[in-house]
C-alpha cells in the first residue's frame, strides 16, 4: 500500500513540474499558434541560472524568481526580434525556435560543463513528513502545491480577468481585436514571456530532484510534446491532465519496465492518437 | 430522378441553429438558385453538400444515393463538384497546372499509384483547348498568384467545371467582382452544359434572377420559399427579409 | 512574371550541368585522396537522405521533425542482418528498405491522423520512441555503444568492395539510382498531385483526390529512400549508433533541405553538400557544432527562407528585370 502511496505521490510531483512545461507551451500555441520549440531550452537554463543565483545568494525564493524572470526575459527578446515578424508562419517559427534550442544547448555546455548538476532543496522542505505511517520528502509535496497554485493562478488569469478577456478575443479574432484597441502585439509577447516563465519555474522548481543536466532540453521538450498531445494543445486543463497522466505513466513505467521507459508514454499518446487526434480537450 | 435531394437537414454549432429542418429536391439540369440575406445559412448548406462538415441531422442523396456520410473526395468522384466562396487555387503553380490537376482527378489518375509514364501529353492538350474555349490561353504560364483577382475567380469555377461533373455547386461565383468582370463570368456560367446540375448561391439579385429556374430562400437557417423566378419576385416575405435589412 | 516553366535554354543549361556532375562524380576516386573520397561519399549520402526529405517538405508541404528514424532504422536493420544473419548485401539491403517501408506505414498511419503543429511534435515523438529502442536495447541494438564492424557489401563470393574505390561506385551507383527514381516521383502524376496538397488541400479533396492516401504513400516512400541513405550510410562507417535517429539528425537534414531550399530537389542536394562540408571545416577547429548549426536556422530563417536555391533564382529574376 505504502508503495502504490510513494510511487503515486512521485509520479504526481513529476507530472506537475511536466504541467509547468506543458502549460507554458500551450499558452503560446493557444495565443499565437507558435509551436516553441525554444521551450526545452527555458526549462533547462531556468535549472541552471535558479543554481547559479542559489550558489551567489543562498537563498531559493530568489533562486526561482530570479531565474524565472531572467528567462521570461530572454523569451521576450526572442518573440520580439525573431518571432514577431514570422507571425501565423509556420517553417520560419520552427526554424527559428529550433535554432535557438540548439544554440542555448551548446551554450549551457560552454557554460557549465558536461556534468550533471545537484541543486539542494530549501531548508524549509528539506526534510520528510510522516503520514499514512510511511514518510514522504516534503519538498515533493511542497511541489504539487506550489503546482497547484499555479495552476489555480493561470485559470483566474484566462478566465476571471479583463487580460484573459483581451487574450481570448485576440485569440478568436485578432483584427476585430486590434480594432478594438487591444495591444495585441504586446499581448503576444507578454503571453510568450510568461510561457517561458512558466518553463523557467519548472526547471528552477525539478532542480532539486531531477538535478540539472545537459540534454535535458530535449527531454523535457519531448515529455512536454507528449504532454500536449495526450491533453489537447491549447489547453490548461489538457496540460494539466495530461501532465499528471505522463508524470505518473512515466513513473510506474520506470518501476515495472524500466527496459521500455518510453513505451509507457508512446502507448498512450498512439491510443489517443487513435481515439482522439486533438488530445483530450484540444480544439479541433 | 431527382439529382440532389436534400432531406431534412440540420446543423447547429454550438447552440446556433444554423440550418433548421431544410429539405428540397433539385432536378437534373436544372439550375437551381439559393438566396437569402447574410446569415441565412447558405453557405453552411454548400459545406454539408459538399462534405466539407457533417450535418447535425438529415440526409443528402446524389441522383438517389445516400453521400450522407461520404467525404468530399468521394463526393467529387460520384460527380459533385464545387467551387469556394474565398477563390482556393493552387497559386503557386501555373495556370495551365491547376487546369491539369483538376484533369487529371477526372481520368482517375487520382490513384496513388506511380505511373511509368510522364505528364500525358493528351491531358495537356485538352488543358490547353479548355483555356482557349475560356479565352484565358494567354496566362496558361502565368502563375495562379499573379493573375488579377477576377481572373482568379474565373479559374475557381472553371477548375470545378473542368471535371465535367454531374452536380455543380457554385458559391457565390460573383463575389468581389467588378462591374466590368461579372460579364465575362456570367458567358462562363450561361454556357454550361445543360446535362450539369447547378446549385448557386448568388447575393447579386439580377444575376439570380437571369439565371434561374427555380429558387430556393433561406433565411436564418430555414427554408422561407421555393419557386420559379416570377413567384420569388412577387413573393411578399421574400421582399420584407431583403428590405428589412436594407 | 511566371512562377514555374523554365525556358528551354535553362533546361538545355541544366542537362549539361547534370551531365558535367555525373563525369566529375565518375572520375573523382582517380583524383582525390581516401579522406576526400569519403567525404564526397557522405555528401552523395546525405544528397539522397535530404531529397527524400524534400518530396516530403518541399513537394508535399509536410514538415517533419523526426524524419531520423527512417535513416537510422534501416542503418540498423541493415547493420544486424550483416552482422548477426550474415546476409549478403543483396538480401539486407532490400529486406531493410522494406523494414522502413513497415515502420514508415505505422508512423504514417499514426502521424497522419493529425496535420500542422501536432503532425510536427508526433512525428518527433515517435522517433524518439525509435532512438529510445535503439538506446535500450543493449542486447540488441548495442545501446550506447553501438554496432561495431559492420562488413563492406560483398557483390559475390569473390568480390568484396574492400577497396575505396570499388566501394565509392556502389555507393554512386545507388545513389544514383535512388536520385533518379526520385526525381521520377516528382515528376510523375502522383508528384504533381502532392504538389497540389501543398497548395491547397480542400481543393485537391473537392477535385476528388483523395488526399490522406496521397500523404501516406509521400510519407513511406520518401522513408524507404531515407532509409536507402541509411543502409549505404551504415555500411559506409562500419558501425551504427543511437545518433543515427536523434534529434540532432533529424535536425541536420531538416537544415540542409531548408538551407538548399526546398521544393527543388536539387536544393537539398546542395544543402547537404554545404553541411558536410562545412561540418568538416568547422569541427577542425570547435566542438560547438550545435551553436554553428542554430545559427544557420536562424539566418536562414530570417534571410534565406527559400534557400540557396532560392536566392539565386531571386537573383537572376530581379536580374533579368533590370
Amino acid at each position: 500500500m505504502t508503495f502504490w502511496l510513494v510511487q503515486a505521490l512521485n509520479g504526481i510531483s513529476y507530472g506537475v513540474l511536466l504541467f509547468l512545461l506543458a502549460s507554458g507551451l500551450s499558452l503560446i500555441f493557444g495565443v499565437m499558434k507558435i509551436l516553441n520549440l525554444t521551450h526545452g531550452s527555458f526549462y533547462l537554463l531556468g535549472g541552471y541560472f535558479g543554481l547559479v543565483v542559489l550558489q551567489e545568494t543562498g537563498s531559493f525564493i530568489l533562486a526561482v524568481l530570479g531565474a524565472s524572470l531572467a528567462i521570461a526575459l530572454i523569451g521576450v527578446i526572442i518573440e520580439r526580434f525573431f518571432l514577431r515578424r514570422f507571425h501565423l508562419q509556420q517553417l520560419p517559427q520552427v526554424l527559428v525556435t529550433f535554432g535557438f534550442l540548439f544554440i542555448f544547448s551548446d551554450i549551457a555546455t560552454v557554460i557549465w560543463g558536461a556534468n550533471p548538476q545537484t541543486m539542494p532543496r530549501p531548508e524549509l522542505f528539506a526534510g520528510s513528513l510522516q503520514f499514512a505511517g510511511f514518510y514522504y520528502p516534503t519538498y515533493r509535496l511542497f511541489i504539487i502545491g506550489f503546482g497547484l497554485c499555479v495552476a489555480t493562478f493561470l485559470w483566474w488569469l484566462q478566465d476571471g480577468t479583463r487580460v484573459g478577456a483581451m487574450l481570448r478575443a485576440s485569440v478568436d479574432n485578432e483584427e476585430i481585436a486590434r480594432a478594438l484597441g487591444i495591444n495585441v502585439s504586446l499581448l503576444f509577447t507578454l503571453v510568450f514571456g510568461l510561457g517561458a516563465f512558466l518553463a523557467a519555474l519548472g526547471g528552477v522548481m525539478g532542480g532539486p530532484i531531477l538535478g540539472v543536466y545537459p540534454g535535458a532540453d530535449f527531454e523535457v521538450l519531448l515529455l512536454g510534446f507528449v504532454v500536449v498531445i495526450i491533453g489537447g494543445l491549447g489547453s490548461l486543463k489538457g496540460a494539466l491532465v495530461g501532465g499528471l497522466a505522463v508524470g505518473l505513466l512515466d513513473n510506474f513505467g520506470k518501476v515495472f519496465f524500466p527496459e521500455l521507459a518510453l513505451f509507457t508514454i508512446f502507448a498512450p499518446m498512439a491510443l489517443i492518437l487513435a481515439i482522439r487526434p486533438a488530445g483530450l480537450f484540444g480544439r479541433e | 430522378m431527382t439529382a440532389l435531394s436534400v432531406i431534412d437537414i440540420s446543423r447547429n454549432f454550438e447552440g446556433v441553429q444554423a440550418l433548421d429542418h431544410v429539405s428540397f429536391e433539385v432536378a437534373p439540369g436544372e439550375r437551381r438558385l439559393i438566396i437569402g440575406p447574410n446569415g441565412a445559412g447558405k453557405t453552411t448548406l454548400f459545406n454539408i453538400l459538399a462534405g466539407s462538415y457533417a450535418a447535425s441531422d438529415g440526409r443528402v442523396a446524389l441522383f438517389g444515393r445516400d453521400i450522407t456520410g461520404l467525404p468530399t473526395y468521394a463526393r467529387a468522384r460520384l460527380g459533385l463538384s464545387r467551387t469556394f466562396q474565398i477563390t482556393n487555387l493552387f497559386y503557386r503553380l501555373t495556370v495551365l497546372e491547376n487546369i491539369l490537376l483538376a484533369l487529371q482527378a477526372g481520368r482517375g489518375a487520382a490513384s496513388p499509384v506511380l505511373r511509368l509514364l510522364q505528364q500525358d501529353r493528351t491531358l495537356i492538350a485538352r488543358a490547353d483547348a479548355l483555356l482557349e474555349q475560356w479565352e484565358l490561353s494567354e496566362l496558361a504560364k502565368h502563375a495562379a498568384q499573379d493573375i488579377s483577382y477576377g481572373q482568379q475567380r474565373q479559374l475557381d469555377i472553371l477548375l470545378a467545371m473542368a471535371v465535367e461533373p454531374k452536380v455543380l455547386l457554385l458559391d457565390e461565383p460573383t463575389a468581389g467582382l467588378s462591374a466590368a468582370e461579372v460579364p465575362r463570368v456570367l458567358t462562363i456560367l450561361r454556357s454550361l452544359p445543360r446535362d450539369t446540375t447547378v446549385l448557386m448561391i448568388e447575393h447579386d439579385m439580377d444575376v439570380a434572377f437571369e439565371l434561374a429556374d427555380r429558387i430556393t430562400v433561406l433565411h436564418q437557417g430555414r427554408l422561407l420559399a421555393e419557386g420559379n423566378v416570377e413567384a420569388i419576385r412577387n413573393n411578399p416575405q421574400v421582399a420584407e427579409i431583403y428590405l428589412g435589412i436594407d | 512574371m511566371s512562377a514555374a516553366g523554365a525556358s528551354s535554354s535553362v533546361k538545355s543549361r541544366g542537362s549539361a550541368a547534370l551531365l558535367l556532375t555525373i563525369l566529375v562524380l565518375a572520375v573523382l576516386p582517380y583524383l582525390l585522396s581516401t579522406y576526400y573520397l569519403g567525404l564526397v561519399i557522405e555528401i552523395l549520402i546525405f544528397a539522397l537522405f535530404a531529397m527524400s526529405l524534400d518530396l516530403l517538405i518541399g513537394y508535399t508541404g509536410m514538415a517533419s521533425l523526426g524524419y531520423a528514424a527512417y535513416f537510422g532504422v534501416a542503418a540498423y536493420a541493415v547493420g544486424l542482418l550483416a552482422m548477426k544473419l550474415h546476409w549478403s548485401v543483396w538480401l539486407a539491403l532490400p529486406a531493410a528498405l522494406i523494414i522502413v517501408g513497415l515502420v514508415a506505414t505505422l508512423f504514417g498511419l499514426l502521424a497522419l491522423r493529425t496535420r500542422g503543429s501536432y503532425f510536427l511534435m508526433i512525428t518527433l515523438a515517435l522517433s524518439q520512441v525509435a532512438w529510445g529502442i535503439a538506446f535500450g536495447w543493449r542486447s540488441l541494438t548495442g545501446g550506447d555503444d553501438g554496432l561495431p564492424n559492420i562488413p563492406r557489401p560483398e557483390l559475390a563470393a569473390d568480390w568484396p568492395l574492400a577497396g575505396d574505390r570499388s566501394f565509392y561506385f556502389f555507393i554512386l551507383l545507388l545513389v544514383g539510382v535512388g536520385v533518379l527514381l526520385l526525381a521520377h516521383v516528382v515528376t510523375s502524376p502522383f508528384g504533381f498531385a502532392l504538389r497540389g496538397i501543398r497548395e491547397s488541400e480542400t481543393r485537391m479533396q473537392a477535385l476528388g483526390y483523395n488526399v490522406w492516401r496521397y500523404k501516406l504513400a509521400a510519407f513511406i516512400v520518401a522513408a524507404v529512400f531515407a532509409g536507402l541513405a541509411g543502409a549505404l550510410y551504415a555500411y559506409y562507417n562500419r558501425f551504427v549508433s543511437p545518433d543515427y535517429l536523434g534529434v540532432f539528425r533529424s535536425a541536420e537534414v531538416l537544415l540542409m533541405v531548408i538551407l538548399g531550399g526546398a521544393g527543388t530537389l536539387i536544393g537539398p542536394a546542395i544543402g547537404a553538400a554545404v553541411i558536410v562540408l562545412l561540418e568538416n571545416v568547422i569541427s577542425a577547429y570547435t566542438e560547438r557544432w550545435l551553436i554553428v548549426i542554430g545559427t544557420i536556422y536562424i539566418l536562414v530563417a530570417l534571410f534565406a527562407p527559400d534557400g540557396i536555391v532560392g536566392f539565386v533564382r531571386d537573383f537572376h529574376a530581379r536580374r533579368a528585370k533590370s
